[in-house]
């Protein structure tokens, strides 16, 4: 689209963009200037910016009094496993319900497509309590379960699958003698890269994100993740604002780095399940 | 003849195979999906409605059928009604000001500039970034002693506020942050969608002498229309699950006062999990899930049939 605006239309237009960028920025700025000050620093008024004495003591002090190394690990664990999970199911089923009939499927896909509007929270309890009938509870299996599986990833895939591949391609594997498994595998799978790579960035995060479920169903920090250790973290040493703001950088720091290098695809990755297909 | 009935034969015989193996491979493939996707999502939505009839105590969630007895102490319990007014009114502010910050910043960001990715990238890092670490920050953020946001306001001339002290104060600031973080999300599908809208369109209206103003209102809106529609229900339904911020902003010393940002899922977690009162809860559970059923019949009734941008509704936010 070409600009048809005057000049000093523009310079507004950036200005007030610019202005939104800075109070976009300026928290993560603020939490990364208020990990690396002193504690007399922390509480000085006015406040600054930049820290007169820069220290890394704040993050020793993390590290000293909560294994936040072990909520990182639990976290990645958590996230790897869950989004390996969701994309096997995800394809594996939209593609049977894309491409195949039996009896039955309408139901089975209805149901799942019902479901995927309905949240963690509405069911938590009853989730909970099979859980305790599992011993589950307080294990990393409780932990990971309802992270296995993602109603939209089914659709979403179901519908990829739907538009880019053919059932004639299909059709000539079978003819070739393939057996459905490896069709699959070596067929279908590779063909969707593109879905696949959005699909899984959107299921990491929302597991890596994940809090009230890590909260109710683990009770010793040894299963915390990096989510929930640094929220019992700043409940519990509330006051120390040095260290609680060096544990947000060491929870935020992760993700941004990896935002600024993949951003295209994580912004599809996220925005593609808030778009028709 | 003979050859040719022979080749038939082998034919049908070899597709009755494929039909068999094409059988076998979808048993074996969408049972095990269906029986994860069972166990942690049908069944327990299923359980959480028996769960809402019974009365409950620690040990056994089904302890008694009272019939609509929870339900009935629901609308009477004023902790349940207050934070169902909460969260009412959270959604309802969140909602609207996140739509309509996200769709005049999409329209002042539609017209690519050099700045654009700048822009796109740094109004998009809330979403990404997980809510605790901004949750925490923003505690820090509000602090009425030394906190940042009263020194900039200060510059006004306005004196320090007691954000998370006080009930109006810490709704206020718990919107602001919320909207804050879920803002960049909204503007990057209104900019997919107005970037979609087909540039004959506008230039058509320009030629007819439509000022740009008119071109906003008159061809740009309205053809945003589903979109617009879809954002404001996925934002209500995320709005209406907040609790992660709560949990974290009324936590702890410098917190929030306990009730005065109470949401319904605060409540259900509270009822559910420190006071083990589980069919209480369920029933909390059913009525926030009627919410959603509610909102999202709203949403496919209004776009069902609006023709060829058709939305289907997904887990969109991250909370």
């Amino acid at each position: 689209m070409k600009e048809y605006s005057p000049i000093w239309l523009r310079i507004l237009k950036h200005g007030l963009l610019l202005l939104g960028c800075v109070i976009m920025v300026l928290p993560f700025i603020w939490m990364l200037s208020t990990s690396l000050k002193i504690p007399s620093e922390v509480l000085s008024w006015p406040p600054q910016l930049i820290p007169k004495t820069f220290t890394m003591q704040n993050y020793v002090e993390v590290f000293e009094t909560a294994p936040f190394l072990k909520f990182f690990l639990n976290s990645l664990t958590m996230s790897v496993i869950s989004t390996i999970c969701i994309l096997l199911t995800s394809t594996i089923a939209g593609y049977v319900f894309g491409k195949f009939n039996f009896p039955g499927k309408n139901f089975l896909f209805v149901l799942t497509l019902a479901t995927s509007m309905v949240p963690l929270e509405v069911y938590m309890i009853p989730l909970y309590m099979q859980m305790v009938k599992l011993s589950w509870v307080n294990t990393f299996m409780g932990l990971v379960a309802p992270y296995l599986i993602m109603s939209y990833g089914i659709f979403f895939m179901r519908q990829n699958i739907m538009a880019s591949i053919p059932d004639d391609l299909l059709d000539a594997a079978r003819i070739d003698g393939a057996g459905e498994a490896r069709i699959f595998f070596t067929v279908v799978a590779p063909m969707l890269s593109g879905p696949s790579g959005a699909l899984a960035i959107f299921a990491f995060q929302q597991t890596w994100a994940a809090f009230i479920w890590p909260l109710i169903v683990t009770s010793t920090r040894d299963l915390w993740t990096m989510e929930l250790g640094l929220g019992m973290f700043q409940y519990r040493f509330t006051v120390d604002l040095g260290p609680i703001n060096a544990g947000s950088m060491l929870s935020v720091l992760p993700v941004l780095i990896v935002f600024l290098f993949l951003r295209k695809k994580i912004v599809r990755g996220i925005t593609l399940t808030g778009m028709k297909s | 003849m003979n050859r040719n009935n022979a080749n038939a034969i082998t034919l049908r015989r070899r597709m009755n195979e494929t039909e068999r193996k094409k059988r076998i491979f979808v048993y074996c493939s969408i049972l095990p999906v269906i029986a994860i996707f069972a166990f942690v999502r049908i069944i327990p939505i299923f359980k959480n409605f028996v769960y809402s009839l019974f009365e409950s105590t620690v040990v056994n969630p089904m302890q008694e059928f009272v019939g609509l007895k929870n339900f009935v102490d629901l609308f009477r319990d004023p902790l349940f009604l207050l934070s169902l007014r909460n969260t009412s009114i959270f959604a309802l502010f969140v909602t609207v000001f996140s739509v309509v910050l996200a769709v005049l910043l999409a329209a002042l960001l539609v017209n690519q500039s050099k700045l654009s990715p700048l822009y796109e990238t740094l109004y998009f890092l809330p979403v990404i970034t997980p809510m605790v670490p901004v949750a925490v920050v923003w505690k820090w953020i509000y602090d009425p002693t030394y906190g940042l946001l009263n020194y900039i306001l200060s510059w006004f001339g306005i004196q320090p506020i007691g954000w998370l002290v006080y009930p109006n104060t810490a709704m206020v600031a718990i919107i602001i942050m919320s909207v804050w973080k879920i803002v960049g999300y909204n503007m990057i599908i209104f900019l997919v969608g107005m970037r979609d809208i087909p540039e004959t369109y506008i230039e058509a209206a320009r030629i007819d002498g439509a000022s740009t103003n008119q071109v906003f209102w008159k061809v740009i809106i309205p053809l945003l229309k589903p979109i617009l529609l879809f954002v404001f229900v996925i934002s209500t339904i995320n709005s209406f699950n907040v609790f992660t911020q709560v949990f974290v902003m009324t936590s702890g010393a410098q917190g929030a006062p306990g009730n005065a940002v109470r949401t319904i899922v605060f409540d259900i977690y509270e009822n559910g999990f420190r006071y083990f009162r589980t069919g209480y809860a369920a029933a909390e559970a059913v009525v926030l899930f009627a919410i959603i059923l509610l909102l999202t019949f709203i949403q496919f009734g209004i776009s069902g049939g609006s023709g060829d941008k058709k939305i289907k509704i997904g887990k969109g936010g991250a909370n």
